[in-house]
């Protein structure tokens, strides 16, 4: 509390943090609190940490305002808004030395729940809202814009910034927007009159956000599926997915309604359980429909079986796997990268499926469009592997693209002229070396192409045979069709350090933002590490050629069992000796302080000794 | 005699039905099956029904899960795309492929292994949503492949090939379609040809969840004495409540009957049943007085077949997501794709 401690002092460069009770309707708040930076040409990156509760537990909402555009969580807090009494002292723990603690002051506090090395900021938003409102619920809910309020003085957010953002929330709704705007300016009038410059926290109009848009990755996957032409999605609610199959409906509601009959161009089931979601996919793909369904790690277990049926009797399927913490239930509103391996390799016998691994929103609409055309082109499962980090958190994004010359890629499937004609047709016939034979469509011809499909092994033309040679004949065939996926799927991308090294790293998915932020750390102190962002399985001669050039490498995950460098060693054969876990695995999203501590030590030593062995978090 | 491969010799004085086809092209492969199975006759049925019904062949779409019900559809309609699923699932696969194209006809067979065991979820939820499919369960009893266990359909007291007594209940998946909301609910016998050939007629015209319930002996598991799946025990005791006679729209309704004896029930497509009372009390389009009915029989050791119930206005899974006419799988480019003015305006709405 004393005045005499350190002050943070930081412009367009700080950490505020919400600690609110779930339910009290905090969130659409601070969520414009957020967007207030945007709108003043700052980048920021927010993130919701939520409990497995609907209402009364606590949850939280990081606010990373960040000019140099570092998406990544940060770690530590500058300032604490702390709006939930249960969580009292472990919010104010938080704070970093020299930083704020902002409170609702109604009821005074003994000096013991404050720290001596924070600041001190005391709004009496209770007695404020109770002085002003009459409605209960209105008392209530007003306390957070309110609290936005003082904050946009506090932290010197043009005034005008926010009461724009109500009027686009609330456009139309004038019973909303009066009493908001009124909470809005009332936070702001008393801090002007009580809380002038109390703080070293400042935001200064910047030019750094562009044209760069605001969305959660969830969204985006959905949004991708519209455009990428899904027309049928079955799913089970799951966390951290559900938000997929609900943005599907909202956008299909809105782009994909026949405006002459009002009748839907697409079909969506929320089905009983994840054994049907993918079951009526397998159905749809199989009948020539783009169909796709999103889940989280225990939907994938419950699927296996039907994953495999699609690998093997090769029916296209789109899986959005939006992965939390696990094995079992899990953290379900936690993190994690840690389905890599149950995805890549599902279902019982030997089976290898495409994964696609998005870094942000853009690259889940790009890799949602594209997902649906490699598995018709490819006719099997092709998993989307986003995480709660990237899907339920609204992140700053390239704009989404669309080039309207793009035909969706329906693969190899044979027509009833073609099938007329008197080409030879087996359903599993490798005519062009590629490993993916021609389909067809039931329905497509009277008496020719029809054909049974089966899990059972089967021959070229789909006869159901048990005979080794024929079996054989099969896999390999499988095997071939993998090797083309890797010249259709995203290539990895190489980042090069300024200076010349045999170090590396590799990472991927929504490590990307806090990866690059390390990058420039490590740049700066000189330890030079090559980057190299994985995109895809499977892994393409860029991910082999990146291995060779590197005597250390690196890999980053959010994972305990370093899932992806066990792949690198599985398919590429890479020296486990040289790959070197970095893991990040608590149910937070990785930071670039991570990890900058867990590589620095180890490059700058790499000149003068050998890199230690083994697990590195 | 599945070792013979079967001759595709066409006689040229077969039938043929309105639209040209003879019953053999509606035949698939031999069966592999036991000889005498009660599945080879529904197989047969399935068969017959369509010929009759004019159905182009390559217009139906049959899944299955896993089990010697599922398959069967590899022994009949050789022209048309089959889907030998996994255990249990046939119904989601169905449905999702429904959902694709709602331009074909959907055929769904499976046993009582399949649907009332480890697929009574998938069995349940097709039912209650609606999906525009003929269900077919060949109920044994009991599961042939692995070589007698007794399924979920087994009657209490039951026993055995090897003499082992079943303890559960079972489960009465007619009486359970009913209550989930199935539009079409009929019972017969795999030995009841004359029954079950225009029941598969009317479940196939039929605009939604239509489910019969074929009780099908398995000759090698459960057809011995104990048995309540046998050929005697089921002919014994067979309780046929009506006969129905199967009239597409084109063809006019045929011989009269005595008034009273007959109900009448047009469905959507203009095609008719026409329903031969057996027992006068029994009002098929009555699901409460339906399900009390079959109740009380099956608690007198009766099975009540027949046409039990159905609903004449009865619309489907495509009717209630309110979908477009055009099969879903055949919409293109223009009609799905927003385009990038489009993206323009939704990034300009995200910043």
């Amino acid at each position: 509390m004393s005045n005499a401690t350190r002050r943070i002092e930081a412009v367009n460069d700080f950490v505020v943090k919400f600690a609110n009770v779930n339910g009290s309707g905090s969130a659409s708040a601070n969520e414009m609190f957020a967007k207030s930076f945007l709108r003043m040409g700052i980048p920021v990156s927010p993130r919701n940490i939520f409990p497995s509760n609907i209402q009364g537990l606590p949850t939280w909402y990081e606010v990373r305002v960040t000019e140099k555009g570092h998406l990544g969580r940060r770690g530590g807090v500058d300032m604490m808004v702390a709006m939930n009494p249960q969580t009292w002292d472990k919010d104010i723990a938080e704070i970093e030395p020299g930083g704020y603690l902002v409170y609702d002051s109604t009821k005074p506090m003994p000096p013991s729940r404050f720290r001596p090395d924070i600041h001190v900021i005391g709004v009496p938003l209770t007695e404020m809202c109770n002085a002003a409102y009459s409605d209960p619920r209105e008392r209530q809910l007003l306390k957070n814009i309110m609290y936005v309020g003082a904050l946009a003085h506090i932290l010197g957010i043009d005034p005008e910034v926010i009461p724009q953002l109500l009027g686009e929330q609330y456009k139309g709704k004038d019973k909303l927007m009066t009493p908001n705007l009124d909470a809005l300016r009332k936070g702001m009038h008393f801090a002007s009159e009580h809380l002038d410059d109390i703080c070293g926290l400042k935001v200064r109009r910047a030019a750094n956000v562009g044209n760069r848009i605001f969305i959660d990755g969830n969204s985006a996957a959905a949004l991708g599926a519209v455009y990428g032409g899904a027309t049928v999605c079955a799913w089970y609610p799951i966390t951290p997915s559900s938000s997929v199959a609900e943005a599907f409906q909202k956008y299909c509601s809105k782009y994909r309604t026949d405006s002459d009959t009002g009748r839907n161009r697409y079909a969506i089931v929320q089905a009983e359980d994840e054994l049907a979601s993918v079951g009526m996919v397998v159905g749809a793909g199989w009948n020539g429909a783009r169909a796709f369904t999103a889940t989280s790690g225990p939907g994938i277990s419950l699927m296996s079986e039907f994953i495999g049926l699609a690998y093997f009797a090769e029916i296209p399927v789109t899986i959005i796997d939006v992965q939390r913490g696990g094995p079992s239930t899990g953290m379900p509103t936690r993190t994690q990268q840690s389905d890599i391996l149950a995805c890549a390799y599902a279902s019982h016998g030997d089976t290898k499926h495409v994964l696609l691994l998005p870094e942000d929103p853009a690259e889940c609409f790009e890799f949602t469009a594209q997902a649906l055309d490699l598995a018709d082109r490819l006719q099997t499962p092709v998993f989307l592997m986003t995480d709660l980090d990237i899907g339920m958190n609204q992140r700053l994004s390239r704009p989404f693209e669309w080039d309207d010359s793009r035909k969706f890629d329906r693969g190899k499937v044979m027509s009833a002229e073609q099938l007329e004609s008197g080409v030879d047709f087996g359903r599993y016939l490798d005519v062009d070396g590629d490993g993916v034979a021609y389909r067809t469509y039931p329905g497509t011809h009277p008496t020719r192409g029809s054909f049974f499909t089966r899990g059972t092994t089967k021959d070229r033309y789909a006869r159901y045979s048990e005979a080794g040679p024929d079996y054989v004949d099969n896999m390999e065939r499988l095997l071939r069709k993998f090797e083309t996926a890797k010249t259709l799927v995203p290539k990895a991308i190489e980042r090069k350090a300024p200076g010349k090294t045999r170090v590396g790293a590799i990472y991927y998915g929504s490590t990307s933002p806090a990866m690059a932020e390390a990058s420039e750390v490590l740049d700066a102190q000189t330890a030079h590490v090559d980057t190299l962002r994985i995109r895809a399985f499977p892994f393409g001669p860029e991910v082999e050629q990146f291995l060779e050039e590197h005597d250390t490498v690196f890999v980053v995950e959010q994972n305990r069992d370093a899932q992806l460098r066990t792949m690198l060693m599985t398919e590429l054969d890479a020296e486990s000796s040289k790959l070197v876990p970095v893991l990040h695995y608590d149910g937070t999203p990785i930071t670039a302080r991570f990890i900058v501590k867990e590589i620095a030590a180890r490059v700058t030593g790499a000149n003068v000794e050998s890199i230690q062995r083994g697990k590195a978090a | 005699m599945t070792y013979l491969a079967k001759p595709k010799l066409h006689h040229p004085t077969l039938p043929r039905n309105t639209i040209g086809y003879t019953r053999r092209d509606y035949e698939g492969k031999i069966s592999t099956l036991c000889a005498g199975c009660g599945h080879d006759s529904i197989s047969a049925a399935i068969i017959q029904a369509c010929w009759e019904l004019d159905v182009e062949p390559h217009r139906v779409a049959k899944l299955s899960g896993i089990g010697c019900s599922s398959k069967t559809p590899d022994y009949f309609l050789g022209n048309s795309h089959g889907f030998n699923s996994v255990h249990g699932r046939m119904p989601s696969v169905l449905t999702g492929a429904n959902l694709a194209n709602r331009d074909l006809i959907y055929l769904g067979v499976s046993g009582d292994g399949d649907s009332a065991s480890i697929g009574i979820g998938q069995f349940a939820h097709a039912m209650r949503r609606g999906v525009n499919m003929t269900y077919i369960v060949e109920n044994n009893g009991v599961y042939g492949l692995t070589k007698g266990q007794f399924s979920a359909t087994a009657d209490q007291g039951s026993k055995s090939k090897r003499g082992a007594v079943n303890t559960d209940s079972p489960i009465d998946m007619v009486s359970l379609a009913l209550q989930l909301g199935a539009t079409l609910v009929g019972r017969s016998f795999s030995g009841d040809k004359d029954q079950l050939v225009p029941m598969i007629k009317a479940a196939l015209a039929h605009p939604g969840a239509a489910f019969i319930d074929v009780i099908s002996p398995c000759v090698a598991f459960n057809n011995h004495a104990g048995s309540t799946r046998s050929y005697e025990y089921v002919r014994e005791h067979n309780e046929a409540v009506n006969r129905i006679d199967f009239m597409p729209r084109h063809e006019p309704i045929g011989a009269q009957y005595e008034p009273g004896s007959t109900i009448d029930i047009a469905q959507h497509d203009g095609s008719m049943l026409r329903l031969r009372k057996l027992h006068a009390e029994y009002d098929p389009s009555n699901l409460i007085a339906a399900m009390n009915y079959i109740q009380e029989h099956q608690a007198r050791g009766e099975i009540v077949t027949g046409l039990l119930y159905v609903d004449p206005a009865a619309d489907d899974l495509h009717g209630h997501l309110n979908t477009v006419e055009s099969p879903l799988n055949s919409l293109d480019e223009a009609q799905l794709c927003p385009g990038n003015t489009m993206l323009e305006r939704i990034n300009q709405s995200l910043r």
